[in-house]
């Protein structure tokens, strides 16, 4: 029996037979001008790479680093750019060359190979087959199944110490790792609040009403000398945004008066759908955009989710003021900060009507 | 000391051949003959070199493919001399004097020295950079053209799979290269990626912290991004490219229909002398496309973003152009997040990430095995489907790249919001209806349109093509000429199959007992009919012999020389 | 009987009536806020006062009180900076109330700007107009230009984006684009807040630090670039152009590489 599935000719439904294959003559074989300058334009383009090629290495060298290329008004920096043109182009010539060659010198006839049908033929199944079966008939599995099993038992379970040495990985989120780690940040009761970069403290009668002012918590700053990494993994946290608006026209809960100073309020910068920071804050709305998928948090009604792929409201930073007058934080955070995960326990964060 | 080998009988001397008229060409002697006497390229060459390879611009597609890998390789060895893959962090001392004394990882200062210390490192950023870019566009656009013309069918679905796992890898490598110099635009992508895979439910933190060694951002990830940048995926990479190519040697490359080609047969270009130079030819034009793109097109100008600061981002955050998807589905999914009993699943990070992407592998991976089923169609095809003659396939691909171009663009939402002047949030509601939406009239648009070429191919080889030339009879009308088409044409356009659907399965068998599995087979009865019925019948050869000795009065035809024949000759 | 009446008294019925309303109007007319000194008034203000008459008061109010039909906010206390700003940079006068005020060529010659800018100062305290010594960035080290890039992507690239290119914001606003912005101009909308832009007050981000961001900004826009920068706008421009470009002229190149050479 043929395991050939291909269609043939007397399978198939061809209502115009097949006329075979048709050649027509080429300009340039049957014109010897057009030959020639098919000819010359190959050689041509070839002669050219060698003097782009020379060129580079005089760019390389020659050109300076700060040189500028100043075309239509913008200004390029000329060492890549040259460099990129010369080599470029040198490259694209031999390609051309090698196109332009094929299409109008080499013989362009069509050549016809038959093909076999993709599979083995019947008998070679067969006789594959017939192989196998005294393989394993030698092989004696037949009679002593145990060792087949016990081969393959043994083999699989080979996986679990491979998969348990990637155990050291990472720490273990167990709930007190987890409660050590990404459920607190460095905000304590005391810790001042200071501007980002510049590290200046914050006098709340110097904040304008419509101010943002993007900030961080005091204690970060050391942390920068002596552990950059954990410098980096606690600003993740506990970057903070602070907003002035007028207490009049906000919405300020019950629970939370004490969190906020004349209408100064502080937010976790970190946004709850997948952790970017956030500070595109709009003075008169009073919304927060996060640029990254344009989660949009009502500020002057305890941040809660106005627009957008973000389900949880932003978490508030209690906020008072120290004898200096100065913004200090409260407490931590009062819920997780940053993204959700599927342990967070989110029926202590805001909604809408809380009080 | 050895045993003296035995005296072999005299040999009688070999005769030279007696002279023959035309000398043979001489075997090949030098390197080649060392070589072919240890492994046998001879006889690998005899019939290799003569391979026919069909011709069709659609063809190299997979090659751009191919040549941005090698591309890859070399500008990316090139990078590896100088990149630094550490988190560690150092103060700037370089050259580029806008980073001067600000803290960074040696990643990113690494990065900079490359682009403005070392001559000819920011062309080769560049280089790397667009030809990952070319690298899955243009494995996309291959599988495009796979997809339409059928050439997934039997015997070629193994190759398929192959491709939608190369496709995947190719994506998940861009996004490892990108993040590698943990600057400020890559680093905000991958604490997006930290925060999809923290809430992956059950497993979301233990993944988190295995991935990145503990909290945010660590200092592992960036190295271990490396080691599957440079290691893991290139090595998975190149295994697979070598089985998709060798697949293809085997099977031999399919070609369109056309007169003189079957399914029995491969017709083309032999591959020497013709389609190497042509081949490596278009690697040249490949190499030298991405290497003028690198010099006259900036991409990923890192030192602009600055290092990587978790307090910091910029406006208009988006990932490489092929994580776009992701990104607009994850911009657009209203926030579905459940909190039951102490826990929390965010279906709006998990149905957009892991179940988008999820998708856009099965999706293409089952789909040669669908339309199998749904045809009954267990031939080996090598003869491509002209894809008017496949609405319901044609149209079905259009309908999937609608919905993966609209949540391309929902990505961009804000981009478009700045540029066409339009509210950001309006762009966002418009997407969320138009990725369900815009499919379906997709969908309808393509169909209708393939059905509609079908009708004018018909046409073509009922009356011939249109002429433009109109002829005024003795009687007064006007009528247009028409010219016959060749034959070649006629069989290009005939030569297409159409099966009938899958006859269902009868409720009862032979012995009156019901069928087992009949609700499936109905299933697929439906489903085969309604796939069938996208075709205009061909016209059958009766038709055609009809037509042409009806001519006469209505369509007077045009002889080479221009001049119409008279109305009711016939040639 | 006639009633006798003086032939004057219809005149001064009208004067009397006309004395009345103006008394009541005054009377009702919402006092001028601030610091409404008669006593200091200068020309400068005077002039200011006129010009503000004609160009903004049909928004704005006579006493620059605000109008909250026309969307108009009181100007009371938002200082000589933000009418510099405003009217400098042409958003002001705003020909329709519309979600954003765009930039758009200014009428006003700079006097006329001075004085409405000290009109407005007059009717409350509010930023002032920056001197040079505040806004312009001389005499920085490289360190500091730096430190300068360091502030403005913390505070400012989330809106305008990392080159400050510009960037969208909800409902149709955008911030916009800064390149091709002089220094004065940023300078006060920074402490002016213009529009929905928050106010970065002086405590938080003394002159120094702003005039470092500005620095910082001066020197990357003056930078050449490596290649076209296709609006700077990141990867979704680098992907559409690497398709259009890259991928449309690779078909280009198959489509001559496959075709027939010329025929008979």
């Amino acid at each position: 029996m043929s395991l050939d599935t291909r269609d043939t000719r007397d399978t198939l439904d061809l209502p115009v037979p097949d006329p075979g294959l048709h050649e027509e003559e080429r300009f340039t074989d049957s014109d010897e001008a057009a030959g020639r300058r098919a000819y010359r334009q190959v050689v041509g383009l070839l002669a050219a790479v060698p003097v782009l090629a020379i060129t580079f290495v005089v760019v390389y060298f020659a050109v300076p680093a700060d040189a500028q290329l100043v075309l239509f008004g913008s200004a390029f920096k000329a060492h890549p750019v040259l460099l990129g043109l010369t080599g470029g182009v040198a490259v694209l010539a031999i390609g051309v060359a090698l196109i332009h060659w094929a299409r109008t010198i080499m013989g362009d006839q069509d050549v016809v190979e038959e093909r076999h049908p993709a599979g083995s033929s019947a008998e070679a199944r067969q006789a594959a087959a017939a192989v196998f079966a005294e393989g394993v008939e030698q092989s004696g599995i037949g009679r002593r199944k145990l060792i087949g099993m016990g081969l393959a038992g043994g083999v699989g379970i080979l996986a679990v110490p491979a998969v348990v040495m990637l155990a050291d990985m990472g720490p273990w989120p167990t709930a007190a790792v987890r409660a050590e780690t990404i459920e607190r940040t460095i905000w304590a009761q005391a810790v001042r609040i200071v501007n980002d970069v510049n590290n200046l403290p914050v006098k709340a009668a110097e904040v304008e009403l419509g101010q943002l002012i993007n900030a961080q918590p005091e204690n970060l700053h050391e942390l920068q000398e002596s552990d950059p990494v954990a410098y980096q993994r606690e600003k993740a946290k506990a970057a903070l945004i602070v907003v002035r608006m007028d207490p009049a026209a906000i919405r300020i809960p019950a629970s939370r008066q004490d969190w906020q100073v004349d209408g100064i309020l502080a937010y976790s910068k970190i946004c709850t759908h997948v952790g970017c920071p956030i500070s595109l804050w709009e003075q008169q709305t009073h919304h927060l955009l996060c640029p990254c998928h344009q989660s949009t948090f009502d500020l002057a009604n305890s941040g809660v989710v106005v627009f957008g792929p973000a389900a949880r409201s932003l978490p508030q930073l209690p906020i008072m003021v120290d004898d200096e007058g100065f913004l200090v934080a409260r407490s931590d955070f009062t819920v997780p900060v940053g993204p959700s995960y599927f342990e967070r326990d989110s029926s202590r964060d805001f909604k809408e009507g809380d009080d | 000391m050895a045993k003296p080998a035995p005296v072999s009988p005299a040999v009688p001397q070999a005769q030279t051949p007696a002279a023959h008229t035309e000398p043979a060409p001489a075997a090949p002697g030098g390197l080649v003959g060392w070589v072919d006497d240890r492994v046998p390229v001879s006889s690998i060459l005899k019939k290799a070199l003569r391979k026919a390879f069909p011709d069709h611009w659609s063809f190299l597609l997979g090659e751009i493919a191919l040549y941005s890998f090698i591309i890859l390789l070399l500008t990316g060895v090139f990078l590896t001399i100088w990149f630094k893959p550490s988190m560690a962090e150092v103060t700037y001392g370089g050259s580029y004097a806008l980073m001067r004394g600000v803290p960074m990882s040696e990643a990113f200062a690494s990065t900079i020295g490359i682009s403005f210390d070392v001559r000819g490192g920011l062309l080769v950023r560049q280089i790397h950079h667009w030809a990952a870019i070319l690298f899955v566009a243009s494995m996309a656009v291959h599988m495009l053209r796979v997809f339409f013309t059928g050439a997934f069918r039997k015997p070629r679905e193994i190759n398929w799979l192959i491709g939608v796992g190369l496709l995947q890898l190719g994506m998940i490598e861009g996004f490892a290269g990108y993040s590698l110099p943990d600057d400020l635009l890559s680093g905000t992508g991958l604490r997006f990626v930290d925060g999809l895979i923290r809430s992956i439910p059950v497993v979301g933190t233990w993944a988190e912290f295995f991935v990145f060694g503990g909290e945010f951002p660590g200092d592992v990830v960036i190295p271990r991004l490396y080691m599957v940048h440079i290691l893991l995926v290139p090595g998975i990479l190149l295994a697979l490219i070598s089985a998709h190519m060798a697949l293809l040697v085997y099977h031999k490359h399919t070609h369109f229909p056309g007169p003189g080609r079957k399914d029995t047969n491969v017709v083309g270009q032999p591959l020497f002398p013709v389609y190497a130079a042509k081949a490596g030819g278009f690697f040249f034009i490949v190499f030298g496309v991405t290497i003028l793109m690198g010099a006259l097109m900036q991409i990923n100008p890192v030192w602009l973003f600055g290092p990587y600061n978790p307090a910091q981002v910029t406006a208009g955050s988006q990932p490489d152009w092929y994580m776009g998807f992701v990104e607009g589905a994850i911009r657009i999914i209203p926030n579905w997040e459940w909190h039951l009993w102490g826990t929390t699943w965010s279906w709006n990070i998990a149905l957009p990430g892991l179940g988008l992407m999820g998708l856009l592998v099965i999706l293409p991976a089952i789909y040669p095995f669908v339309e199998r089923w749904i045809t009954g169609d267990t031939r080996e095809h090598h003869v491509l489907d002209r894809p008017r003659n496949v609405p319901n396939r044609t149209a079905f691909g259009v309908a999937a790249m609608t919905c993966y171009g609209l949540f391309w663009l929902a990505g961009g939402n804000d981009i478009l919001a700045t540029q066409f002047s339009v509210s950001l949030n309006n762009v966002t509601h418009f997407m969320r209806v138009a990725v369900f939406v815009g499919p379906v009239v997709a969908f309808i648009i393509t169909k209708r349109i393939a059905l509609s070429l079908q009708r004018r191919d018909a046409e073509r080889v009922l009356h011939g093509s249109e002429t433009g030339v109109i002829v005024r009879q003795p009687d007064g009308g006007y009528t247009e000429a028409h010219a016959p088409v060749t034959d070649e044409t006629a069989f290009t356009l005939t030569q297409h199959q159409q099966p009938a659907a899958l006859a269902p399965s009868a409720g009862l068998d032979g012995r009156g007992v019901r069928r087992t599995g009949g609700r499936i087979g109905r299933l697929r009865a439906r489903l085969s009919g309604w796939y069938a019925g996208g075709q205009i019948a061909k016209p059958t050869a009766d038709e055609i012999a009809e037509a042409a000795h009806h001519g006469g009065a209505d369509h007077p035809a045009i002889e080479d020389d221009d001049t119409p024949a008279l109305p009711g000759g016939s040639h | 009987m006639r009633a006798r009446r003086h032939k004057a008294a219809r005149p001064l019925v009208v004067v009397a009536a006309l004395v009345l309303l103006g008394a009541v109007y005054a009377g009702l007319s919402p006092a001028t806020t601030g610091v409404a000194d008669d006593a200091t008034t200068s020309a400068q203000v005077e002039q200011g006062r006129q010009l503000f008459a004609v160009s903004c008061a049909s928004c704005h109010g006579l006493n620059g009180e605000g109008l909250a039909s026309q969307g108009a906010p009181s100007l009371a206390g938002v200082g000589a900076a933000a009418v510099d700003f405003q009217v400098r940079t042409g958003r002001m006068p705003m020909a329709n109330p519309l979600a954003q005020a765009p930039r758009k060529p200014n009428t006003f010659t700079d006097a006329e700007i001075a004085a409405l800018a000290a009109f407005v100062a007059n009717l409350g305290t509010g930023p002032e107009i920056p001197t040079e010594d505040q806004y312009l960035p001389e005499g920085l080290t490289a360190e500091q230009i730096a430190r300068g890039g360091d502030l403005f992507r913390t505070n400012c690239s989330a809106c305008h984006n990392f080159q400050g290119s510009g960037g969208a914001l909800p409902q149709g606003i955008t911030a916009p684009t800064l390149i091709g912005v002089d220094a004065k101009t940023i300078h006060e909308a920074m402490r002016t807040g213009p529009g929905q832009m928050p106010v970065f007050g002086g405590g938080a981000i003394p002159d120094s630090d702003v005039k470092a961001m500005i620095g910082y900004l001066e020197e990357v826009h003056a930078q050449p670039s490596a290649g076209l920068t296709l609006g700077s706008l990141g990867p979704v421009s680098e992907g559409f152009w690497g398709w259009v470009v890259g991928i449309g002229s690779l078909v280009l190149f198959a489509l001559w590489i496959t075709s027939k050479a010329a025929r008979r």
